[in-house]
């Protein structure tokens, strides 16, 4: 029985976490050029939550949705490939900061009603950890962040989701609709396999704007500059632990 | 004469000076060219010139300009399925590698694993449970493969080019139906033609096939067959009729449930060993006639047509053994320093690894144009014979010198360099000795020179 008819997965393309980063000579970002990209890894941990649930028939509906330029179509490709429905690119050249994601991810909402929203808890580019708990917010609904575990009770149309904190683990029960962002030990994405790529080439993708939706993008953020980590320098030897704590 | 070469090079067999086929082309040659060619050339281009004439274009027409991709460009599909491939060999399969080899057994988790992931099946039409991609795409997938574990990439090899072409060029629409999805899904094949008594003189084999009635009844005993462990279909080469030499071969689909299929001794080898290679005996093995696969006698034929083909495959797993030697030794090449210097930075070791590189990317561009010239429906046969002799003493030059380069490290079972040397051995082996490789290539110059 399902709990939710639609469940909407944000993917963002970033860049794949084995290439070595480098820091542009202007210190204005890293390099982007030339660079592998592929999907934020705890998004692919978000997609494979969403095709589980859908694959207990907990929803009818996987809907992947991803911000940013062309190229973010590749993205949307493998969430389709690994077993969501439908996609949604909204398509723009700018740089989009987690509260304008948010913004965009409330406008798609109110077209889409989704009951859920999985994220990713964050991107391995910004390392923000703000777009799930933003768009709660402005969702006014309840949240669930840094999941590692999932339950769905389909009688209460409840969730219960382990969370990992600070101090342990954290269990929470949440009503639908809600949105809950992933961490790491949740599931292990699977590889889409071949006949499912094949197949995902026919499933839709709608391409959007943010200005079609409504939203101005804002960032309210600059980045000043960004360096290098300082080179290690040798460490130093003390005598005395008096000396150390000086 | 540089003319004659292009006039030569452009249609697809080295053919002797006379009209080029008009499919194949390209425009005669600009008119400055023709001033520098020889004598002979320019009565090369005449006859050209009289074909082209004919079909109303005059010499001095500039070539088209249709604009071909590299034989190495790949589109978007074979990119995204190249990486796919790619991480799925260096997540799943890899920490398995050494295991596998050392046991000289391939983990039924792998097996499983290329079964679920779709590579089993890649040519396969989508209805019969198959990705329904190119044959690029195999040789793609083999090759990511091989540059991680060459014993796993012969499996799907095997599987891809030898058993499904096979069954999709030769079995009627039942067997089709019956076999392709399972192929795809849960079953691996084998296929059956070498004998302890007939290798490269293949078509001397000795199992027979005994009418009886509606059935055949086949005896005899199998060597050397790849993927024979764990197979439950094989695809058996027997002789209906020994008084006519190769004309009585026919080729037989026996499952591994039929009592008269025994797998007897399993070789220990040197390389690729976690690919079962076998002894399949026939014993008293009863199949019916709706298991031959095309008609009697076409066992020749059948043979002859899937090995042409496999040989691209090999060709690919022994260019990404080759790639996976390189692409370990040069990172360690950058790190390792002596005498205060990476000894990447030292020149001898510089040349060392630049011409294995040249080595390895003529390989790449022999085994992917012969690849394409098959998808394009152009003959093949020289070139894949040409791309699998290369690539396989390619695999062997590159492991080789990566292991000289890697130093001692290079000589223990520490780095996963040794394993590739030892692999590449049977590429020049398997398939069509490289003999045989050459010998098809010698004939199909001398019958292109024949004038």
């Amino acid at each position: 029985m399902s709990v939710a008819t639609k469940v909407l997965v944000g993917v963002k393309r970033a860049i794949d976490y084995a290439v070595k980063v480098r820091v542009k000579a202007d210190k204005t970002g890293v390099e982007t050029a030339n660079v592998k990209f592929s999907m934020n890894p705890f998004d692919e941990i978000a997609v494979e939550e969403a095709i589980r649930m859908k694959e207990k028939g907990l929803t009818k509906e996987v809907v992947a949705v991803s911000i940013g330029p062309q190229k973010c179509q590749e993205v949307l490709r493998t969430a389709l490939a690994m077993g969501a429905d439908r996609g949604i690119h909204i398509q723009t050249d700018q740089e989009v900061q987690p509260l304008d994601v948010a913004k965009i991810f409330r406008k798609v909402s109110e077209t889409e009603k989704p009951q859920l929203i999985i994220l990713g808890k964050q991107a391995i580019d910004d390392d923000c950890n703000q777009t799930s708990q933003m768009l709660a917010g402005l969702l006014d609904w309840p949240q669930a962040t840094f999941a590692s575990s999932i339950e769905v009770d389909a009688d209460t149309s409840k969730l219960k989701v382990v969370r990992e904190v600070d101090g342990g683990l954290e269990t929470l029960s949440l009503g639908l609709p809600s949105v809950v962002s992933c961490d790491l030990r949740l599931n292990k994405p699977r590889y889409a396999t071949l006949p499912n790529i094949m197949k995902a080439k026919q499933k839709p993708i709608a391409t959007h704007t943010p200005e079609s939706l409504g939203v101005t993008l804002d960032p309210r953020l600059q980045t000043v500059s960004v360096e290098e980590p300082p080179v290690r320098s040798a460490g130093i030897k003390v005598k005395t632990v008096d000396e150390l704590v000086a | 004469p540089f003319l004659f070469f292009l006039l030569s090079f452009r249609s697809n067999r080295p053919t002797a000076p006379s009209l080029p086929q008009p499919s194949s082309i390209t425009k005669p040659p600009h008119t400055m060219l023709t001033r520098l060619a020889s004598r002979s050339a320019l009565r090369v281009l005449s006859n050209a010139t009289q074909s082209f004439r004919s079909h109303g274009v005059s010499v001095n027409e500039t070539i088209s300009t249709d604009k071909r991709p590299a034989v190495t460009s790949m589109s978007e599909q074979e990119q995204f399925l190249r990486e796919h491939t790619r991480r799925f060999a260096e997540t799943e399969i890899k920490p398995k590698v050494r295991e596998m080899d050392e046991k000289s057994s391939m983990d039924a988790n792998i097996i499983k694993a290329c079964f679920d992931q779709g590579l089993m099946g890649i040519e396969t039409a989508p209805e019969l449970q198959g990705a329904g991609l190119s044959f690029m795409s195999s040789i793609l997938v083999v090759e990511e493969l091989a540059r991680v574990d060459p014993a796993v990439s012969v499996m799907v090899d095997v599987q891809n080019t030898l058993i499904n072409t096979t069954i999709r060029k030769w079995a009627n629409k039942a067997q089709q139906e019956k076999w392709l999805p399972r192929l795809a899904t849960d079953t691996l094949g084998s296929f059956c033609l070498s004998e302890w008594g007939s290798g490269s003189d293949a078509f001397s084999l000795k199992t027979k096939a005994e009418a009886k009635g509606d059935q055949f009844v086949i005896n005899g005993s199998k060597a050397w067959i790849t993927n024979a462990n764990e197979a439950g279909l094989y695809i058996v080469m027997a002789n209906v009729a020994p008084e006519q030499g190769y004309k009585g071969i026919t080729a037989f689909l026996v499952e591994r449930s039929n009592p008269g299929l025994v797998i007897g001794k399993k070789e220990d080898k040197l390389g690729i060993r976690a690919s079962s290679t076998c002894e399949v005996i026939l014993k008293d093995c009863v199949v019916s006639k709706e298991d031959i696969l095309g008609q009697i006698g076409k066992g020749y034929k059948i043979a002859i047509e899937s090995l042409n083909e496999g040989r691209i495959g090999i060709a690919a797993q022994q260019l990404g053994l080759a790639q996976g030697a390189f692409d370990y030794t040069i990172p360690y090449l950058m790190q390792r320093k002596q005498f205060d210097s990476p000894i990447a930075k030292f020149q001898a070791v510089q040349h060392q690894f630049a011409r294995a590189s040249c080595e390895i990317a003529s390989a790449r561009v022999l085994t992917y144009n012969a690849a394409r010239l098959k998808e394009e429906g152009k003959s093949f046969v020289e070139e894949a014979a040409m791309a699998k002799l290369i690539a396989s003493e390619v695999a062997e030059k590159v492991s080789s010198a990566c292991i000289n380069l890697l130093g001692g490290v290079g000589f223990t079972k520490d780095v996963p360099v040794e394993k590739f040397f030892r692999d590449c051995k049977v590429g020049q082996i398997y398939e069509g000795t490289s003999n045989i490789q050459l010998q098809t290539i010698a004939k199909a110059i001398l019958r292109a020179y024949e004038n």
